[in-house]
């Protein structure tokens, strides 16, 4: 049974880990996991982002599932909050997408700007899929 | 994995692709290879853009120049330019780089501009099966602050101040509830969460429970405090399979920690809960039927009174509040009832999340503060209807509610205001409809729901929506007569005043919104046999357009059923004995020769 003293030590340590501000100290991936983003394929998505920080050995980086962000037609949805930066939502995820984004913005700190939203007299632009030829 | 230079993406939608933008993509790839770089430029053909109207379009990255009505005559010079020599095509540009437009975060969307999050506060930001992420978010404090700092009395109090009314839809004072409850002298009580959220086109209830499952834990602790209820049952929907899962993981959780079970945080409450499912029956979600489904019993409905209040669950004292009701209290009790009062309306405070559905460019959940007009919510939020096409009604509240036309987009969404445009706010579904839906179709849709899900208990419910949909469906064949129309307004009146509960006594207004609002739409289909919309399939007719028919003979080989006669250069016609109105030869037609009215 837990005290509501050792509750208050939980959360003084776990509000670095969920911090969403710029003073965190490391960086935390976010995937939509709610009914609609594991439709859209977010599950797959969160394996190849939990492989490739593996297998790059990235030790300082949480990797989270969360529930419903709320735009359901622009799932999978990953979001990155690296130390010192803005949070940075990443749109219409795929596998490939994804490690891409931990090699090139999480271990370069390079935010991979196609995958963000684009928007153009309030539409998103980059709202789409890929397709094979 | 090889990283190009550049991509080049091409719309391959619909309506991009009858625009050419096959041949360009063939264009393109002859170009690459021509100037040796097609190891270094990928080609993506994409979905949809959903801006058919600046079609075909061609996006470059890094740089995300926007081209758009791009020609296949084109190519060359765009490869030559732009991947060769690295300059943008300014001739064809829409938009040069999209550098500006770059949202790096949704925070800067307008989607969430308006919106203001407190049932939704931790969705989509904690990991909903970890405890320690909801508490490092204040999580638990409001249970804390309770047992430790307030009497139960004191709790209800709070409730009462802030004007919580029920989010499952009925829209009844939370903590009036809660008082009738709490004053009720019996030695068990209990406090069940409704988390069968039933409606057609609503999720809310479900992504709270997926998204932050400990702040109805949380909340329904409280409410036990409050009540004094050691007891409590969450029934959830079977086929919500992974709140399911997460509620299970929470409540394990919250057990480990002790915060469910004996002697909470160390003040002596003891309080547990435990998960029931419902295998789907809509009408386990009103209340007294739900009460009778975790007894065991056949979910069925039970006159009222006595409330739940007196005699629910096994006969005790029981409160019984919808999942979105509970996110509400933990802040309530953190930042008091003062602060809950500061958002919304004086009748209704707080906000209300909604799931947008239907014809809406931004699919998805939103929370906004009462008040906030319908208008906002479908054009600024839900970024508007796609295709460009007419906004015609918005349907809000499920089976129970009803459809508000375009005259009264700029009402504020409140309990009251609903109501009194002969809808209700319900769950929170929210179905977006345009100039493609027939009303009529629409009132069939849910009367053909409410039919099936009745429980038969009494008569005008079972018999009474049987009828109704019976008539709809002679009208949308067009087999009706203006008798049908008044016969279906009589025993829509009726029913609503006869039936035992609160779903047969709202199962007519579907009827009734789509009579007073869209009447005209049901004289169309019962005097001149036609649907407006094109959707009754009985009452539709595909024609071809002489004039702008090049008798090509297309549409007749696309004809499953041998439907189109005539001859190549010379004239068809569509034989309407033998069309099945599947819309193959519309589909096909590359003049857009044909049309359905």
């Amino acid at each position: 049974m837990k005290t509501i003293k050792e509750l208050e030590e939980i959360r003084k340590k776990t509000l670095e880990v969920v911090n969403q501000r710029k003073d965190r100290t490391t960086t935390r991936i976010v995937v939509g996991m709610a009914t609609c983003g594991i439709a859209a394929g977010a599950r797959p998505v969160l394996l190849a982002i939990m492989d490739e920080v593996s297998k790059l050995g990235l030790t300082d980086v949480i990797v989270a599932q969360t529930g419903c962000i709320g735009l359901c037609r622009l799932e999978p949805i990953v979001e990155v909050i690296r130390p010192g930066e803005e949070k940075v939502t990443y749109i219409k995820m795929t596998p490939e997408k994804a490690r891409r984004i931990v090699k090139e913005h999480v271990v370069e700190g390079k935010v991979v700007d196609e995958y963000v939203m684009h928007v153009v007299d309030g539409k998103v632009l980059n709202d789409y899929s890929v397709q094979n030829d | 994995m090889a990283f190009y230079r550049s991509q080049v993406l091409i719309c391959g939608g619909t309506g991009c692709t009858s625009s050419e933008s096959m041949i360009i993509l063939q264009n393109l790839k002859n170009e690459l290879k021509k100037h040796g770089i097609e190891n270094e430029i990928e080609v993506v053909r994409t979905g949809c853009f959903g801006l058919c109207e600046l079609g075909p379009i061609v996006i470059v990255y890094p740089e995300g120049a926007f081209y758009s009505k791009v020609k296949p005559e084109d190519v060359p010079e765009l490869v030559e330019e732009h991947l060769v020599k690295g300059r943008i095509l300014k001739r064809l540009v829409y938009h040069e780089a999209m550098e500006d437009d770059r949202i790096k975060s949704l925070n800067n969307f307008g989607f969430y501009k308006k919106q203001y999050r407190v049932a939704l506060r931790n969705c989509g930001v904690i990991d909903p099966e970890n405890i320690d992420e909801y508490i490092a978010f204040d999580g638990y404090k409001a249970l804390e602050k309770v047992l430790t700092e307030m009497t139960p009395e004191q709790v209800v109090q709070v409730v009462k101040d802030s004007g919580l009314r029920g989010r499952g839809g009925g829209g009844f004072p939370t903590g009036l509830k809660w008082e009738l409850t709490a004053k009720e002298k019996a030695a068990q009580k209990y406090i069940i969460c409704n988390a069968d959220e039933g409606d057609p086109g609503a999720f809310m209830d479900r992504s709270v429970l997926e998204g932050d499952p400990h702040s109805v834990l949380e909340a329904m602790a409280i409410g036990g405090y409050a009540i004094g209820a050691n007891k409590g049952f969450i029934y959830v929907r079977a086929e919500y399979p992974i709140a399911v899962q997460r509620l299970e993981v929470a409540i394990k959780q919250a057990r480990d920690y002790g915060l469910l079970g004996d002697n909470i945080l160390g003040t002596g409450f003891k309080f547990d809960i435990e998960l029931r499912l419902g295998s789907g029956a809509f009408v386990c979600g009103e209340e007294t039927a739900l009460m009778q489904s975790i007894e065991g019993k056949r979910g069925m409905p039970v006159p009222k009174p006595p409330f739940p209040a007196q005699s629910g669950l096994w006969k005790k004292p029981t409160v019984i509040n919808n999942v979105e009701t509970y996110a509400n209290i933990p802040p309530i009790i953190l930042n008091g009832s003062q602060w809950f009062r500061s958002i919304g309306t004086e009748k209704s405070p707080g906000t209300k999340v909604f799931a947008l559905g239907g014809k809406i460019t931004n699919t998805g959940l939103v929370e906004i503060p009462m008040g906030t007009t319908l208008r906002e919510i479908i054009f600024e939020i839900g970024g508007g209807i796609p295709k460009g096409k007419k906004f015609k009604a918005v349907q809000t509240g499920g089976p129970s509610g009803g459809c508000i036309p375009a005259e009264h987009l700029d009402t504020p969404i409140e309990y009251d205001t609903l109501t009194a445009l002969g809808s209700m706010m319900g769950s929170g579904g929210m179905i977006v409809m345009d100039e493609d839906n027939c009303m009529v179709d629409v009132a069939r849709f849910f009367l053909e729901f409410t039919k099936d899900e009745s429980c038969g208990k009494c008569t005008p419910c079972r018999i009474g929506t049987k009828r109704m949909l019976e008539i709809l469906e002679k009208i949308t064949q067009g087999k009706g007569t203006l008798e049908d129309i008044d016969k279906l307004e009589k025993l829509a009146k009726e029913i609503k005043v006869s039936a035992l509960c609160g779903l047969g006594q709202t199962a007519p207004n579907p009827v009734l919104s789509t009579l007073k609002y869209f009447r005209d739409e049901y004289v169309a289909h019962v005097v001149d046999k036609k649907c407006p919309a094109g959707v009754c399939k009985a009452l539709m007719r595909y024609t071809i357009v002489d004039n702008i028919c090049k008798k090509c003979g297309i549409c007749a080989k696309a004809c499953p059923v041998g439907a189109i006669k005539g001859r190549v250069k010379e004239h068809f016609e569509i034989d309407q004995d033998k069309c099945v109105k599947c819309g193959a030869c519309m589909e096909k037609c590359p003049f857009k020769a044909i049309i359905k009215k």
